[in-house]
């Protein structure tokens, strides 16, 4: 498209990025999928409804489809390639494999981003807590019972390191 | 225990029967595992597809002339364009690959665009001007079978009737029980939606193809044909895929992807968006089912009458198989001496349907329960007693005279589940979220009901009636590493793992590498009809035990003990004295053994007229509990626990296993109280996961699960398929159970809540 020539920066997992060429109407998931080279986050839906392209923006997870690319051009924002450095996994990840609630793995990075959001900001959610704070993200392989398993098992695993920490 | 006694009982870890991690675990957790989706290629072009916003219509011309004046737009193709075949399909090739003449479905494919932007290839759809003749519609099943109803397609409306006629036509029961029951139009919904690139080659007669499907063979030689190359020029390697459930088996957008990259020679990459997806894909059949159960006054079931029909839309996709496994799973997992069975699919003009998890099985199966609760209420027996009495045994004759000689436990599907613990009562107080409706917290607790009900179904194993649904792979062992080559699509349910498992314990040797998924090997069929560790895991077991052997051999020729006395024991071979123990590394130094394998199940027949003969290879067997609370004001549903257990022959990787019983479920239940394509003329109403609701993690019960393992003798690794079982059987006890909490009829799912109040 040649709407706009004009570029803009994004900043995210640290870094500030370029973005050239962009209509000004694509997504923050179209920019970070095909202009930044960032295809971990996935796109499932279109509005919202089931959680794959779940980003944190300011600390908060949002959908990146429904965010305007150029309207996020003040945030930070941290995508699933951005937990962690390359080839390491972080706990929640490790969790996910552990406990089997990986299939197809579609909704995955979404998930783990979801469930690093929730154990962030409430590192020892209750079973209730944990199921509505993922209720956004659709998994239609595993029936969520090994996700719930993968979330238990990051929790105990936070908690024992609180735990342990010297205050 | 020592080490020395667990590697002995052959149970290192990443062997059978542990739950091995997958290989493209971390890829995906990291989200560095590259979907269909996620291709890309330098210079590519992005494809889209112009579709029919008519259910039946005469096209009277296609102007494309502006659409390709849009800057950014390099090429449209219509029928004009297609230098094959002009039609694809997996059983008939009945569906043209654009539509030349008439359409015959909202969502049936037109033209295709080519542009350098998604959007551009979007607006460049909205400026092709399609002049289009509407014609009357074909929009019930019933008014499909009526041989007065103009056809809609030259291959008529029926696209097959069969039915079964066994035993003694006049029997009459003691106790009678009839209904007619509905299931409606599920979607598979898998999350990756449909995506593919497309890279001509140089001399424009060839193509590669990344595609997200469950049967790249199948796929290559319907492209092929279409395109009018020879198979070898078109060559498919698999795209990561992001679940399938039935709905990849058909041609979505193969065939556009590969027309475009050839009349543009450049790549093509085309991806569906949600709306486009339940456009772009067929659905599980929604059926009508009559079914009359004749009993003796002891609850013995003596003669089934049934009457199906199919809406199989507006092409053929799969539906004479779908017809066959339903009116040959009619009569569930019970002893039946006589039926009287008809059954149809017919073509309307609905969008087209075919494979989905459960394959036909799932519309009989909530016919084949609501009665045999009918039948209980009728003899005044519990649900559970009645369906032990007529549990169907190995050895008993199916109603098309088939002999079961699979492993049939379904007396112990029924127990085992039964002695599963009952979840607790709903607290008196309890968390919104734990009430129906949930977090709308709407439901008042004074209103909830509890109700318990119960599924037990059989499900056919692999292709039917004569199919030769063969698995190939390739074994390489190098220094001691293995090497597996498959096209195996992997789809989500971890066949790549049980591959390295397979290799593992037969081979002696941990480092198993995997060849990219392609039609560079031969066919390993369909990821479908809960197979592929049946049929590519004999195929992988089989070209392994031929590596084996040779390796046996050349340790047998070098030192001089008789290979039938070696054997593989964890990493080493030995003998049967205990004298001899060489590391299978240091037996395969400095050489390469390779073998590959087909693997083909036993032949089966097509049904005879009367719906008689060797049909399906096996069965598998399951029973379900669920437990349900209704806010009976408000017909709203909660499932509070599924308890289930299930004829695995063999679990070979727990945490796979429990993951397919617990994803089935969840799917299960989606049909049960919540996920239907509405249709209105022909148009689907809610193409969106806005309107067309999914399980989430609120909506999913607790899962108690019992595996029951009686090893299958027919099977190359004594395991049975489990994908499908998970599916069929929950959705009737859900129902079931809600019928149990209020009282309401429900002859139809989903159950909406107009349902269950009665309003």
């Amino acid at each position: 498209m040649t709407d706009s020539p004009e570029f803009f920066r994004l900043t995210v997992n640290g870094e500030s990025r370029n973005v050239t060429d962009a209509w000004l109407g694509e997504s923050l998931l179209y920019v970070l999928r095909e202009r930044l080279g960032l295809p971990g986050t996935k796109g499932a839906c279109e509005q919202g409804e089931c959680g794959s392209c779940t980003v944190i923006m300011d600390g908060d997870a949002v959908c990146a489809c429904l965010v305007m690319a150029a309207d996020a051009v003040d945030a930070t924002i941290t995508t699933v390639e951005g937990l962690t450095p390359d080839a390491m996994l972080t706990d929640v990840q490790s969790s996910f494999l552990a406990a089997g609630g990986v299939q197809c793995g579609f909704c995955t990075p979404g998930l783990v981003v979801a469930v690093h959001h929730l154990l962030d900001v409430n590192p020892n959610p209750s079973e209730n807590e944990i199921r509505e704070a993922i209720s956004g993200n659709i998994c239609r392989c595993t029936g969520y019972g090994r996700i719930f398993e993968a979330v238990r098992m990051a929790r105990e695993q936070r908690v024992t390191v609180r735990v342990r920490s010297p205050r | 225990m020592t080490s020395a006694t667990t590697t002995r009982t052959g149970s290192r870890h990443g062997a059978l029967g542990t739950s091995a991690a997958r290989p493209d675990g971390i890829p995906k957790v990291q989200g560095r595992f590259a979907f269909s989706s996620d291709a890309w290629a330098e210079h590519m072009l992005w494809g889209a597809t112009l579709r029919s916003p008519h259910p039946h219509a005469r096209i009277r011309s296609i102007d494309v002339s502006a659409a390709l004046a849009l800057p950014g737009v390099s090429r449209i193709i219509t029928a004009n364009d297609v230098p094959g075949k002009l039609t694809y399909g997996l059983i008939a090739a009945d569906q043209p690959v654009f539509a030349r003449d008439v359409v015959r479905y909202v969502g049936e494919p037109v033209a295709a665009v080519a542009a350098d932007h998604p959007e551009t290839a979007r607006r460049a759809l909205q400026l092709i001007m399609v002049d289009y003749e509407p014609l009357p519609a074909l929009l019930t099943a019933d008014a499909a079978i009526d041989p007065a109803t103009p056809a809609i397609h030259p291959d008529g409306n029926v696209i097959r009737h069969q039915r079964i006629i066994c035993g003694d036509q006049g029997v009459r029961g003691d106790v009678v029980v009839e209904g007619t029951y509905e299931i409606g139009m599920q979607d598979q919904a898998f999350l990756g939606l449909e995506a593919a690139l497309a890279l001509p080659d140089d001399d424009g007669a060839g193509v590669e193809l990344y595609v997200a499907t469950q049967w790249l063979h199948e796929d290559r030689k319907q492209i092929a044909a279409c395109l009018g190359v020879p198979e070898e020029r078109v060559r498919l390697t698999l795209g990561g895929v992001g679940g399938a459930f039935g709905g990849r088996e058909d041609i979505s957008l193969q065939v556009h992807c590969c027309l475009l990259a050839l009349a543009t020679g450049r790549p093509i990459k085309m991806q569906y968006g949600r709306e486009e997806s339940f456009l772009g894909h067929i659905h599980r059949h929604p059926a009508s089912i009559w079914l009359r159960h004749h009993a003796s006054r002891d609850g013995i079931i003596q003669r089934i009458e049934a009457r199906l029909i199919f809406d199989g839309g507006a092409y053929a996709s799969t539906s004479s198989a779908v017809l066959i496994n339903g009116i040959t799973h009619i009569q569930g997992p019970y002893r039946c001496p006589s039926a009287t069975v008809d059954g149809w699919a017919v073509r309307t003009n609905n969008p087209p349907c075919g494979a989905m998890r459960g394959f036909g099985v799932v519309q009989a199966c909530f016919a084949h329960e609501s009665q045999m609760d009918k039948l209980a209420a009728a003899l005044r027996l519990s649900p559970v007693d009645v369906r032990l009495r007529n549990a169907m045994r190995t050895g008993d004759t199916l109603i098309t005279g088939q002999v079961i000689d699979s492993v049939a436990p379904v007396e112990r599907c029924i127990r085992e589940t039964a002695a599963l613990p009952m979840p607790p009562d709903l607290a008196s107080e309890p968390d919104p979220l734990d009430l129906p409706g949930g977090a709308g917290l709407t439901a008042d607790r004074r209103h909830v009901k509890r109700g318990v009900g119960w599924g037990v179904s059989i499900k056919n194993l692999m292709y039917s009636e004569g199919f030769d649904d063969y698995a190939t792979a390739r074994c390489t062992v190098r220094d001691g590493v293995a090497t597996l080559e498959f096209a195996t699509a992997e789809v989500g349910q971890g066949f790549v793992v049980l591959a390295q498992q397979i290799a593992r314990s037969v081979l002696g040797i941990d480092e198993v590498y995997l060849e990219p998924i392609s039609t560079n090997i031969g066919s390993a069929g369909s990821t479908s009809a809960s197979r592929q560790t049946w049929m590519s895991g004999g195929a992988v077991d089989g070209a392994c035990r031929r590596v084996r052997d040779e390796i046996l051999a050349r340790v047998a020729a070098r030192s001089g003990v008789d290979a039938s006395r070696l054997r593989i024991d964890d990493l080493d071979i030995v003998d049967d004295l205990g004298t001899l123990r060489i590391p299978v590394r240091e037996a395969t130094a400095d050489a390469v053994f390779s073998h590959t394998f087909e693997y083909h199940h036993r032949p089966t027949e097509e049904l005879d007229e009367n719906g008689q003969g060797n049909c399906h290879v096996a069965y598998a067997f399951v029973a379900h509990r669920a437990v349900v609370d209704v806010d009976v004001e408000l017909g709203l549903v909660k499932v509070v626990q599924v308890a289930t257990a299930q004829d695995v022959g063999k679990v070979l990787n727990p945490l796979a296993a429990i993951g397919q019983i617990e994803g089935g479920i969840a799917q299960g239940l989606g049909l049960a109280v919540m996920e239907e394509i509405i249709l209105d003329n022909g148009r689907l109403r809610n193409p969106s996961f806005t309107d067309y609701l999914l399980p989430t993690a609120l909506d999913a019960p607790a899962v108690v699960a019992a595996m029951i393992e009686e090893p299958e003798p027919l099977a190359p690794l004594a395991a049975k398929g489990i994908g499908e079982p998970p599916c069929i059987s929950v959705t009737p006890a859900i129902v079931a159970a809600i019928r149990a909490a209020t009282g309401a009829a429900l002859p139809r799912v989903p159950v909406r809540p107009q349902d269950v109040v009665g309003v």
